[in-house]
């Protein structure tokens, strides 16, 4: 008994020796579970993805079939249909983003800079609080409240908008994405102001400078990394986002054209192919952040 | 550190280039399903339950009150998935083969479904009830029964049944429309028309058959003959008909519960419905017509799936919901048609003056809906392959509501 403990005592001496001496092996047997799960459940599948979208849907029997060629591309470039939804994904992504950014920095600035410690606490807990309901929940919230004879109605009827509907509009998708990204451009945000050391506020303030010129020449760019991060999130999340504007709006985004084309026509490959227009579009503004130096300071 | 990276760049290239050429090479797994070979063998008696049964049903469609005395009967199991949509059904079935013995399906999705061998013929001999189904959708004598009655091979047996009628508000529409114009049309009689904002109709692709309906009626030289059987023209005109009608349209509603919220909070005030829907409007007051041009409808088959888990259970299944009592009572709770005709007396006797929007048994009515069924680029009459198939319907309604 007391021979095979010390034998398995000693392999795993062994090994561990083995271990310290080879540091690459070290890193390998580290480092290959998560490249693995990158590689397979990641790469495989949006690779998978694109593979789908030179293939076509039979008409017969309405199945795949995989013969390469490039009229997804065709049908989307030659219908006004798909350049419309990209459109009006853009610009709601564009709008969402820079509404969230103007809400966000006050009061990023109030919890990182301006606030007691303890209203510190309270003001990040009221940001974060919205994220521990389900999003659904939080959707249909806003579905009830902009509904006709719902509690925004009713306050326009009050003072004088009886002519203003919101319910089903562009407005609405508007105002329930501004809602549901808010707290991930607050959070980036705010991280970067608290990291702004106080040192170069006095540096700037014996150097003569008043708190605005402070402001806009120290404080501002230091922030751009979050402001930056946050802008992706909210940016790449309304893109990708399809639930909301069923929910609350009318028109449909580029999301629900993927989702009808496979949930409806069962046409994968066109769905495949719309698909890569947001991850271009991502690819172009991730691109665009990155020329900005914003990932540098990161 | 560089290295190792560089390594790893390389492996997920060479992977990728793997995954990819292993999937161009597999076998289309569902095509060997599509190729319309012959049917599956058709089962001509029930044997014992297997103990489980899982459906893909119509919400309403699957209550306690009628499933559980056929559990109790027959030991079998009960499992529901409810399907919102004919092509979540549809999807539901292809992409889990093998998981659900049945469905509740419409004919929109019916024809797909028996087109590409995921369901099951059955033999009638099995169903004596099946006498009692009305003429018209009987599949001995029927003449409305392309939906579920394939080259003489019958694949399931009717439900419920029902129209796509016009439901209206009736503090906001005081005038009980008579036509489909009001949902179509932004000029009636040389005036704007009133509703327009407050407009609903149906989110999916199959919508286009109501305009197709309503241009047979009003644009006649088209020569429409059947709104599932368009041909690129017909469909082009049924589209630019659904475009003027978005621009009026306040919502389109694609969950029944959806419709139900439009006409409680006043946002909704006329379009089609189903009687589902009227039922369940408490906050408005709503009635419903039956237009001049006609209206197309739905009629639901349970049908099994070829590669069903628990047969037996699933014929019992079939053979329980055909009976006259589990279809009135389907009838009372969904506010649908029962297809056994034998069920209309005691809807009658329950229900009293207000039965008679059922129309039970009233098959010259039955045989003026256009009952949904799958559109298929085989047109079905002498003009052969030059219809319009669903797939290209869904395009168009992408760009209708673009």
């Amino acid at each position: 008994m007391a021979t095979t403990a010390s034998a398995s005592e000693g392999v795993l001496r062994r090994l561990s020796a083995a271990l310290f001496r080879h540091r690459g092996v070290r890193l390998w047997l580290t480092l290959s579970p998560p490249l693995a799960w990158m590689l397979l459940v990641y790469l495989v599948s949006l690779v998978l993805m694109l593979a789908t979208s030179f293939w076509r849907l039979d008409a017969l029997t309405s199945t795949i079939d995989r013969t390469w060629g490039f009229q997804n591309y065709e049908t989307i470039v030659g219908s006004s249909t798909y350049l419309k939804l990209t459109l009006r994904t853009l610009g709601m992504a564009l709008a969402v983003t820079v509404t969230d950014l103007l809400l966000a920095f006050p009061i990023a600035f109030m919890i990182s800079r301006v606030a007691s410690p303890r209203t510190k606490g309270l003001l990040s807990l009221l940001v974060v609080i919205p994220l521990w309901a389900n999003y659904l929940i939080r959707v249909f919230a806003w579905r009830t409240l902009l509904a006709g004879g719902g509690p925004v109605d009713s306050l326009f009827a009050a003072i004088g908008l009886d002519s203003v509907r919101l319910a089903a509009s562009g407005w609405a998708v508007w105002i329930t994405f501004c809602y549901l990204w808010l707290p991930f451009a607050i959070l980036p945000i705010a991280a970067a102001l608290e990291r702004v050391p106080s040192s170069y506020l006095e540096a700037s303030a014996d150097l003569g400078a008043h708190a605005g010129m402070t402001f806009r020449k120290v404080i501002v760019p230091l922030a751009v990394p979050g402001v930056v991060a946050g802008s992706i999130f909210t940016f790449s999340l309304t893109l990708g986002d399809y639930l909301t504007p069923t929910l609350v709006g009318k028109d449909l985004f580029l999301g629900n054209a993927i989702s009808s084309l496979l949930g409806t026509a069962n046409n994968e490959p066109l769905a495949a192919a719309i698909a890569v227009i947001p991850i271009l579009i991502v690819v172009v503004y991730l691109t665009l952040a990155k020329r900005s130096g914003a990932f540098e300071a990161l | 550190m560089n290295k190792p990276f560089r390594l790893v760049a390389g492996l997920s290239v060479l992977m990728i280039v793997a995954a990819a050429c292993g999937s161009e090479s597999e076998p289309a797994g569902d095509g060997d399903t599509g190729t319309g070979s012959a049917g599956p063998p058709v089962v001509s008696e029930i044997g014992e339950g297997e103990g489980a049964l899982n459906l893909i049903a119509w919400p309403g469609y699957t209550e306690k009150s009628w499933v559980k005395p056929f559990e109790e009967d027959t030991g079998c199991k009960v499992e529901v998935k409810y399907g919102n949509t004919s092509d979540d059904m549809v999807n539901l079935i292809r992409n889990n083969p093998g998981q659900y013995d049945g469905v509740s399906a419409s004919g929109d999705a019916t024809n797909r479904l028996v087109a590409s061998g995921d369901i099951s013929a059955i033999d009638p001999a099995l169903f004596p009830d099946l006498a009692d189904v009305t003429p018209s959708l009987n599949p001995e004598s029927g003449d409305n029964t392309a939906h579920y009655v394939v080259d003489d091979a019958v694949y399931g047996v009717p439900y419920m049944y029902g129209p796509n009628f016009l439901m209206f508000n009736t503090d906001v529409v005081t005038d009980p429309p008579t036509s489909w114009d009001v949902v179509f049309e932004s000029q009636i009689d040389g005036a704007a028309n009133p509703y327009a904002g407050q407009v609903t109709a149906y989110d999916s692709p199959i919508y286009i058959a109501d305009a197709a309906l309503y241009l047979m009626t009003h644009q006649p030289d088209l020569g429409i003959t059947d709104p599932y059987e368009l041909t690129p023209e017909q469909l082009d005109a049924s589209v630019e008909l659904l475009k003027q009608q978005s621009d009026m349209i306040t919502k389109y509603w694609a969950i029944y519960t959806d419709e139900i919220d439009g006409f409680d909070s006043g946002d909704m005030v006329v379009g089609t419905a189903w009687p589902v829907n009227q039922q369940y409007v408490a906050k408005a007051p709503v009635e419903s017509v039956i237009p001049s041009e006609g209206v197309t409808g739905w009629a639901d088959t349970w049908m099994m799936t070829s590669d069903a888990p628990n047969p037996n259970c699933m014929l019992q299944w079939m053979q329980y919901t055909l009976g006259a009592g589990v279809q009135t009572e389907v009838a009372l709770y969904y506010g649908a048609t029962p297809s056994n005709a034998s069920a209309c007396a005691d809807l009658d006797a329950e229900l009293g003056d207000s039965a008679a929007i059922f129309h039970c048994g009233d098959d010259e009515f039955l045989s003026t809906i256009a009952l949904w069924k799958t559109p298929l680029s085989e047109c079905g009459d002498d003009r052969g392959a030059v219809c319009t198939d669903y797939n290209a319907w869904t395009e168009k309604w992408l760009e209708i509501r673009s």
